[in-house]
């Protein structure tokens, strides 16, 4: 059960043209950022992402866009990023926006072998077009699909080489399902321990989901929005 | 006519005691510096937390601690965080009772339009749809009018919708209103403002009971 690779570069190994990836994160705050690296260094292109959000102009997943490696975005939010608008107005880049919950819940299902689910968000909207309706007890819900991903590149705080890992703070957000999501799961993180070196009781996501792991380096974790309070 | 801060202060005054509260980007993140006193509220933002606390003090900021607006934030004691699917199984499961968010028209039979304006902004819904859909108690903090005077309190929305009737209450500088069966319910003016000026910036329907209150803040 020795999931341990080299670096980023062993990590993405096997990422070809045309992939579907999911990438952990909210805005820059628990990005895989030696992956995103790695994947800029390869040069694969017409990729299709599934992350809440797109990065920023030179940073995140932003930096995959800058060189046109993206085909297509599926996301929740996609503001603060002049060349993803540039490339969507434009129609270089496809967009498929999704309510945040359910891109959630349908990442999920995705890894939990759900195949789709009824949700109320997006009722009413244009998010329904095309969309299933059903009522349960007189509400009204729309039908959401799963979504899984050739690879899922995760950012964790520690992990084993048995794939065990934990989050830190919010950096959490969507790694834990997109870990679940991934046909290979690849997780870098901040702190490779031995095996035994975190506690059974406090694992967020079992090895079991988990395919290749690796120790980071240099992280940036960049504060978009850095707001504080004087000291009193 | 109130001020942004001070439209966060009249909303603060819904909030009860034992609630988990949801705040959006904008105006409602405003509501949390005016908590009335014996008030214990826990604020929940939607990227995986609860117990959020105020800004961190100058060189405390942490990378991995912030809010949906990704601001950095801190926590309070009790706090606990999550991944993005359980935040939403709260928000959809109905364990937060209120949301205060943002709007840019809101119809008179409560439709919220928030998330894009066709060929100019595309920034996506975030999570307002999650929340909208599945809140019992919705309000939209916002202005009156728009930049050019129009009004945002409309018969329907002309804008792409983000939620359908779910919003129950709109407080903006001129007034408060609740959204019934008949329209807007004038609750309230601000101080200083007629009825006369509220019905000129309202488009959609308004109801005026007898004599409306002012605004105490």
């Amino acid at each position: 059960m020795n999931k341990l690779v080299k670096d980023a570069k062993e990590g993405i190994e096997g990422i070809k043209d045309g992939m579907t990836l999911m990438l952990g994160g909210f805005g820059l705050c628990g990005i895989p950022e030696n992956c995103i690296s790695a994947l800029v260094d390869t040069g694969v292109k017409d990729l299709t992402c599934i992350s809440n959000n797109a990065g920023v102009d030179d940073f995140g997943i932003g930096l995959m866009l800058q060189r046109t490696q993206v085909k297509k975005m599926i996301s929740s939010y996609v503001g603060e990023n002049d060349e993803f608008e540039r490339q969507m107005l434009s129609g270089d880049l496809e967009v498929d926006l999704i309510p945040q919950g359910s891109l959630a819940e349908r990442c999920r299902a995705g890894g939990a072998g759900i195949p789709a689910f009824f949700t109320p968000a997006g009722y009413g909207t244009e998010v329904a077009n095309g969309k299933e309706v059903r009522y349960f007890d007189g509400k009204p819900y729309i039908l959401e699909s799963a979504l899984q991903a050739d690879y899922a590149l995760v950012k964790a705080w520690k992990g084993d080489r048995y794939g065990n890992i934990i989050f830190k703070g919010t950096a959490r957000n969507f790694n834990p399902v997109m870990a679940m999501a991934g046909k290979i799961t690849v997780v870098e993180v901040e702190e490779l321990v031995e095996p035994g070196g975190l506690d059974p009781n406090f694992i967020h996501i079992p090895g079991v989901f988990v395919q290749r792991i690796f120790q980071g380096t240099g992280y940036e974790k960049r504060i978009e929005q850095r707001t504080t309070r004087p000291k009193a | 006519m109130l001020d942004r801060n001070q439209i966060a202060q009249r909303i603060a005054q819904e909030l009860q005691n034992g609630w988990y509260v949801n705040l959006g980007i904008g105006i409602p993140t405003l509501v949390a510096n005016y908590i009335p006193e014996g008030i214990d509220v826990e604020f929940q933002s939607e990227n995986g937390l609860l117990g959020m606390g105020p800004f961190p003090f100058e060189g405390e900021e942490d990378a991995d601690l912030i809010n949906a607006g990704k601001q950095t934030v801190t926590m309070m004691k009790g706090g606990s965080i999550f991944d993005s699917s359980m935040s939403f199984a709260m928000i959809r499961g109905q364990h937060v009772q209120l949301t205060v968010l943002g709007a840019m028209e809101v119809s008179d039979s409560g439709d919220i339009a928030n998330w894009k304006i066709p060929g100019k902004m595309v920034k996506g819904m975030g999570g307002a749809m999650d929340l909208v859909a599945s809140a019992d108690n919705i309000i939209v903090a916002m202005s009156h009018t728009n930049r050019k005077g129009q009004s945002k309190l409309l018969r329907q929305c002309s804008l792409p919708l983000t939620g359908v009737k779910c919003v129950k209450k709109v407080v903006t500088n001129m007034a408060v209103l609740d959204i019934t069966p008949n329209g807007f319910e004038l609750l309230e003016r601000a101080p200083g403002v007629s009825l006369e000026e509220i019905q000129a910036a309202t488009e959609g329907r308004l109801i005026i009971d007898g004599d409306v209150p002012e605004m105490k803040l």
